[in-house]
C-alpha cells in the first residue's frame, strides 16, 4: 500500500463526514473505532517503514496547481513517523477517556477532522499543503475550546486562533518569498520542500526568512514571550482539548523548526543558536517558577508544558544528532506524558469539578490506583531515569553541552525545578490527611479511565527502559539532515557548529 | 457639398457588440412581454434573464482575442473577455436569488429584470472599450440602472441608500468627466492607446506633469468611489445596508470587476508611462483601505455592514495588485474576484434566506449578530455552510479566497513588495477576528429568541445556489489551476 499516507490523512476526514449520519448515542463508539483503525493504520506504517533508510518514504506526489507550483506531496521519514504514531495514539486515547457528555457527536466529528489536519501537517512535504493543514487545524480546536470549555471559553478560543493565525500569515509571506526566489533561480514555481532544500540562500535572506518562519512556529510552540495564549487555552479547554493541544498541536511548532528552519536556513539557524537558547532557558526557568506559583493543578501542567517545550527547542538548536534526536524523542515523550497528565487532571475534575490543589489532600489513600498512575506520569514529566522523560531530556542536555556547558547547566535546572513544582503538586494533593469531606467518597479510576491510562504507563516505562526501536530511525534521519545541512551551509562558523555525528551508538 | 460618409458594414466588426446587444435586446423583450400580458410570475422573468445572460456568456466566449470594432471604440482583448465572462457569470449566479419563498416587492416588476440586463450591458461596455467616452456611457448606464434597482426595494432606507449612492456616483462621474477632459486637453484624443502614445512623447515637456498629475488624481478619485476605496468608501456600508442582500452581494463583486478593468487600463497606462506617483498613491490607498476598513468592520453590530466593510477591505487588498502593474498582479485581480464571487454569493445568500419583512432583533439592522446566535442548534447545516464562507473570507485554506489571497501576496512578493505582502498578511489576521465573531455567535452562543427565524425565506432555487457556492468554495483547489492558466494566458495575450 504505497498510498498509506493519503489513507492516514483522509480516513479520519471521511469518517468524520460519515459521522454526521451516525446516531448520537453511538457516536462515541464510532469515534473510538475510527480512531483505533487509524491507529492500527499508523502502526502498519511503522512496520512497513524502513528504519535504515533516512530519506522520505511512501512519497506521493500529485500536481495540484502546476502553474503555481502547488502539489499534493506527502512523505514520511524517521522524524515525522513517530510524531504521526503519537498523534493517532493520543487521539485514540483521548476519545476513549473522553468525559464530555453534551453534544458527543459533534465532539467526535470535530476530533476526527482535527486528526486529519494533525496527521496532514506531519506528512506534507509541500509548503502550501503544510500551511493548509496547519491553518485548518485551528478551526476544530477553536470549536473544541469554545464549545466545551470553561467560563472564559470564547475569549480563550479566539485568543488561541488569532495568535496562531497571525503568526502563520507572516510565515506564509516567508513561504511565498522562498517560492519567489526558487522561481527566480530555476524558472519553475515550486512549493515542494525537497526542492526548497536545494536552495542555497545568502545569509541575509536566510536571516529574514528564518525570522518569518520563526514567528509562525514560535507562537505555536509557544516560545516566550508568545506563550500567553497557552495557559488561557489550557485553562478553558475541556480535558480532551488540552490533551490534543499539549500532545500534538504544540509539536507542530517544534516539528516546523526541524522540518523547515534548520535544513532550509542552516547558517541563520546557527546564528540564532544563542538567542534561541536564551529564550529557551528563560522559558524553562521562568515558566517553571510560574508553574510553582499556580494553585490550579491544570495550570501547573500547562506551564510545565511550556517549560518542557523549552527543552525541546534547546535540543533542536544544539545542531548535533544527540540534541535534535533527543528533541524529537522529547516531543513524543512530552506528548504522551503531558497528555496523560491532562487526562489525570480531567479525572479529578470530573469528580470534584475543581482543579484547585487546596481542595484536595490525602487523595493517595482514597484513590490509590489514581495516585500510582499520577505518580508515574509525574516522575516521567520530571525526567526520572527509566521513564520516557529521562531519555529525551538527557539526550538534549548532552547535545547542548557541546554547544555551551553553562547554558546546559542552566537548562538542567529544569529537572530540579520540575521536581520542585511537580512534587509539590503531588504533596499538596495526594499526601497528608484528607481535609475535605467531599473527598472521602471519591471513586478510584473506573474501567474506562484505567483502560486509557494503563497503555500510556506501559509506553512510558517501555520507552524509558528501551528507547532503541524509536531512537534509531529518528537518529538516521537526523544524521542525514545534519550532514545535508553541513554541506549546504555557506559560512565557516555554521560548518563548524553543525556536527555531523560519526557515531552515537554508545548513547543508546 | 460634403460627400456622404460610406462605412462598410464589415469594417464595423459588429460581432464585438453582440454581447451587449444581446443583453439589451433581452431587456427589451422582457418589457415587451409585460406589455402583452401582465402579472406574470417572477420565476418567468428570472429564468428569461438567466437565459439571456447565458446567451450573452456564449457570445463572449465566441469573441476573438485582440480585435477592435465599431469605429475602433470597442476593444476586445483578453482582459475584456475574461472580465465580461466574470460579469455575466456573476450576474447569472445572483439573479436567481430573486426566487425566494416570500414575495418581495421589486421582483414583481419586469422592469427590475430589464434594468438588470441594461446594467450588465453597461458593465460590458466599460470592460470592452478603451474609449473614454464609451467607458463613461457604460458607467452611467450601469450606475443609473443600479440606483434604480436599489430604490425598487420598497423600504425607506433603500431610498436613502439609492439617493446616497446616486449622489456619490454623480460626483464620481463628474470627477471622471473632468479627468477625461484633462486627458483630452493634453493629448487631443479619448482613445487610450493614442493617449498613451501622445503622452509618452510629450512627457518631458515642462509643466506637463502638473496636468498629468491632475488628470490622474481626478480619475483616481472617480474610481476610488466606484471601488469604494478609502477615503471615498463611506457610502458603501449604508448602501449595502439599505439594499437587499442579493444586490449588496452583487455590488460587492460585479461592478467592481468592471471598474477594475477600467482602472487597469487607465492607471496601468500611467504607471507604464513612468508616472510613479500614481503607483505610490494607489499603494497608500490600498494599505489605508484594507487597514481602516478592517478596523471599522471590527466594531460593526450588523453582519451585512460587517460584510460591507469586509468587501471594502478586500477591494483594498486587490487594488494593491493594481499598483504592481505586472501580469501576475493583473491576473491576481481577476482570480481574486472570481474566487471571492462564490464565497460572497454564498454569504449574502445566507443573509437573504434569513430575511424577514419586519426587523425582529433590532430596530435598526436586519442582520445583527444576535440573529445568528446558536444557529448550530437551529439549523446545523446552515451554520456549517455560513462558517465555511466566513473562514473562506478570512483566508483559511483550502477555501476559495485563500488561493486568491496567496496569489495576490505572491504577486506582491514577485514585484519586490515584500512589505506589502506582510501588511496583507497582518490585515488578514485582523480580518479573521470579525469573521470569527460570526462563527463564534453561530457555534458558541445560545440562541437569543424563538427559533423559527432562519429558514424563513428559503426556497429550492436558493438552496441550489447556496449549495453551488459551497461546493465552489470548498473545492477551489481543484479548479484554481485551469482558472489561473486561462486568466494568465488571456491577460498576457492582451499585453498587461
Amino acid at each position: 500500500m504505497d498510498n498509506i499516507l493519503s489513507v492516514l490523512v483522509f480516513f479520519p476526514a471521511i469518517a468524520g463526514m460519515l459521522g454526521f449520519v451516525v446516531n448520537k448515542d453511538s457516536a462515541r463508539v464510532y469515534g473510538i473505532t475510527v480512531a483505533a483503525i487509524e491507529f492500527f493504520l499508523s502502526l502498519w506504517l511503522w512496520f512497513a517503514f524502513d528504519g535504515h533508510n533516512p530519506g522520505m518514504q511512501f512519497v506521493e506526489m500529485i500536481p495540484m496547481i502546476p502553474d503555481f507550483g502547488v502539489s499534493y506531496y506527502l512523505g514520511v521519514d524517521g522524524i515525522s513517523l513517530f510524531i504521526i504514531l503519537m498523534t493517532t495514539l493520543m487521539t485514540l486515547i483521548g476519545i476513549m477517556s473522553m468525559s464530555v457528555t453534551e453534544n458527543v457527536k459533534n465532539m467526535v466529528i470535530t476530533l476526527l477532522f482535527l486528526e486529519m489536519t494533525m496527521v496532514g501537517v506531519f506528512v506534507s512535504l509541500d509548503a502550501i499543503i503544510f500551511y493548509l493543514f496547519w491553518e485548518l487545524s485551528l478551526v476544530p480546536m477553536l470549536y473544541i475550546i469554545g464549545a466545551w470549555g470553561g467560563t472564559l471559553r470564547v475569549y480563550a478560543a479566539i485568543k488561541f486562533f488569532l495568535y496562531t493565525f497571525m503568526g502563520s500569515l507572516i510565515m506564509l509571506v516567508g513561504m511565498l518569498f522562498v517560492a519567489y526566489i526558487y522561481h527566480d533561480l530555476t524558472g519553475v514555481w515550486s512549493f515542494a520542500l525537497t526542492d526548497w532544500y536545494a536552495l542555497v540562500l545568502p545569509v541575509n535572506y536566510q536571516l529574514w526568512l528564518f525570522a518569518a518562519f520563526f514567528i509562525g512556529f514560535a507562537i505555536k510552540v509557544p516560545m516566550f514571550p508568545f506563550h500567553t495564549w497557552l495557559p488561557y487555552a489550557h485553562g478553558q479547554a475541556p480535558t480532551i482539548g488540552s490533551v490534543i493541544l499539549a500532545a500534538v498541536l504544540l509539536k507542530m511548532g517544534t516539528y516546523g523548526f526541524v522540518r523547515f528552519s534548520l535544513p532550509m536556513f542552516p547558517d541563520a539557524s546557527v546564528i540564532a543558536i544563542t538567542p534561541i537558547a536564551m529564550i529557551s532557558i528563560i522559558m524553562i526557568i521562568y515558566t517553571a517558577m510560574v508553574a510553582y506559583a499556580q494553585k490550579d493543578m491544570k495550570q501547573v501542567v500547562a506551564y510545565s508544558s511550556v517549560s518542557h517545550m523549552g527543552i525541546i527547542m534547546l535540543g533542536i538548536f544544539a545542531m548535533n544528532a544527540e540534541g535534535i534526536g533527543g528533541s524529537v524523542f522529547q516531543m513524543l515523550s512530552h506528548g504522551i506524558v503531558s497528555g496523560a497528565l491532562f487526562m489525570l487532571v480531567g479525572v479529578i475534575y470530573d469528580r470534584r469539578h475543581t482543579k484547585m490543589m487546596d481542595e484536595f489532600g490525602g487523595l493517595a489513600s482514597i484513590m490509590p490506583k489514581y495516585a500510582v498512575i499520577f505518580g508515574i506520569m509525574l516522575m516521567a514529566s520530571v525526567g526520572l531515569p527509566l521513564t520516557i522523560g529521562f531519555v529525551g531530556e538527557f539526550l538534549v542536555l548532552i547535545g547542548f553541552y557541546q554547544v555551551s556547558p553553562i547554558m546546559t547547566i542552566l537548562a538542567g535546572s529544569s529537572i530540579i525545578l520540575g521536581a520542585v513544582y511537580m512534587l509539590s503538586v503531588y504533596k499538596k494533593s495526594f499526601f497528608g490527611p484528607v481535609t475535605k469531606d467531599e473527598n472521602k467518597t471519591l471513586k478510584d479510576l473506573d474501567i474506562k479511565e484505567t483502560v486509557s491510562l494503563v497503555p500510556l504507563v506501559l509506553i512510558v516505562i517501555w520507552l524509558g527502559v528501551y528507547p532503541k526501536p524509536i531512537l534509531e530511525p529518528i537518529d538516521n534521519s537526523v544524521k542525514a539532515m545534519l550532514s545535508f545541512m553541513d554541506e549546504k551551509a555557506i559560512t565557516q562558523e555554521a560548518k563548524d557548529m553543525i556536527q555531523v555525528a560519526k557515531s552515537t551508538k554508545e548513547m543508546k | 457639398m460634403l460627400e456622404p460618409i460610406k462605412v462598410s458594414l464589415e469594417s464595423l466588426n459588429l460581432i464585438t457588440l453582440a454581447p451587449m446587444l444581446i443583453a439589451i435586446a433581452g431587456g427589451l423583450i422582457i418589457l415587451c412581454i409585460d406589455l402583452i400580458k401582465e402579472n406574470l410570475d417572477k420565476s418567468l422573468y428570472v429564468m428569461l434573464t438567466v437565459l439571456v445572460l447565458f446567451t450573452d456568456f456564449i457570445s463572449v466566449m465566441g469573441l476573438n482575442v485582440n480585435e477592435r470594432g465599431f469605429f475602433d471604440v470597442m476593444l476586445i482583448d483578453g482582459v475584456s473577455i475574461i472580465s465580461q465572462l466574470l460579469i455575466v457569470a456573476g450576474s447569472m449566479l445572483f439573479i436567481p436569488l430573486g426566487l425566494t419563498s416570500r414575495r418581495f416587492h421589486e421582483y414583481e416588476y419586469p422592469e427590475f429584470f430589464a434594468l438588470f440586463l441594461f446594467m450588465i450591458a453597461g458593465f460590458q461596455f466599460m470592460a470592452a472599450s478603451d474609449n473614454l467616452i464609451l467607458i463613461f456611457v457604460g458607467i452611467e448606464t450601469a450606475s443609473l440602472a443600479l440606483y434604480t434597482l436599489i430604490a425598487l426595494h420598497n423600504r425607506s432606507d433603500s431610498y436613502e441608500a439609492a439617493v446616497k449612492y446616486f449622489t456619490m456616483g454623480a460626483l464620481a462621474a463628474a470627477f471622471y468627466a473632468m479627468g477625461s477632459a484633462v486627458i483630452y486637453a493634453l493629448t487631443g484624443s479619448v482613445e487610450l492607446y493614442q493617449v498613451a502614445e501622445v503622452l509618452s512623447s510629450r512627457l518631458d515637456e515642462a509643466g506637463l506633469m502638473i496636468a498629468v498629475f491632475g488628470s490622474s488624481v481626478l480619475l483616481l478619485s472617480a474610481f476610488a468611489f466606484k471601488l469604494s476605496l478609502f477615503p471615498f468608501h463611506t457610502w458603501a456600508p449604508d448602501v449595502y445596508q439599505g439594499a437587499t442582500a442579493p444586490l449588496a452581494g452583487y455590488m460587492s463583486v460585479v461592478p467592481k470587476i468592471a471598474a477594475f478593468v477600467v482602472s487597469i487600463r487607465l492607471f496601468g497606462m500611467y504607471i507604464e508611462l513612468g508616472v510613479e506617483w500614481v503607483r505610490i498613491i494607489i499603494l497608500v490607498i490600498a494599505v489605508l483601505t484594507m487597514t481602516l476598513a478592517n478596523i471599522m468592520a471590527l466594531v460593526q453590530e450588523d453582519v451585512k455592514r460587517m460584510l460591507a466593510y469586509s468587501s471594502i477591505s478586500h477591494a483594498g487588498f486587490v487594488v494593491a495588485a493594481l499598483a504592481l502593474d505586472t501580469t501576475d498582479g493583473n491576473t491576481s485581480i481577476f482570480l481574486y474576484y472570481a474566487l471571492f464571487m462564490f464565497t460572497n454569493l454564498g454569504a449574502f445568500a445566507m443573509l437573504w434566506i434569513s430575511r424577514h419583512k419586519q426587523r425582529r432583533f433590532d430596530d435598526r439592522y436586519d442582520n445583527p449578530y444576535e440573529k445568528f446566535a446558536g444557529l448550530i442548534n437551529i439549523m446545523p447545516v446552515g451554520a456549517v455552510i455560513m462558517a465555511l464562507f466566513m473562514l473562506s473570507l478570512a483566508g483559511v485554506p483550502p477555501f476559495s479566497v485563500f488561493w486568491g489571497k496567496i496569489y495576490v501576496m505572491q504577486a506582491a512578493v514577485n514585484a519586490g513588495y515584500v512589505w506589502l505582502a506582510i501588511v496583507m498578511g497582518l490585515n488578514s489576521a485582523i480580518a479573521a477576528y470579525y469573521y470569527l465573531k460570526l462563527v463564534v455567535y453561530m457555534f458558541l452562543k445560545e440562541p437569543v429568541k424563538s427559533v423559527d427565524v432562519v429558514y424563513y425565506n428559503l426556497s429550492k432555487p436558493l438552496m441550489a445556489i447556496i449549495g453551488f457556492a459551497t461546493v465552489a468554495t470548498v473545492t477551489a483547489i481543484f479548479y484554481v489551476q485551469p482558472l489561473i492558466s486561462y486568466l494568465y494566458y488571456m491577460i498576457s495575450a492582451s499585453g498587461y
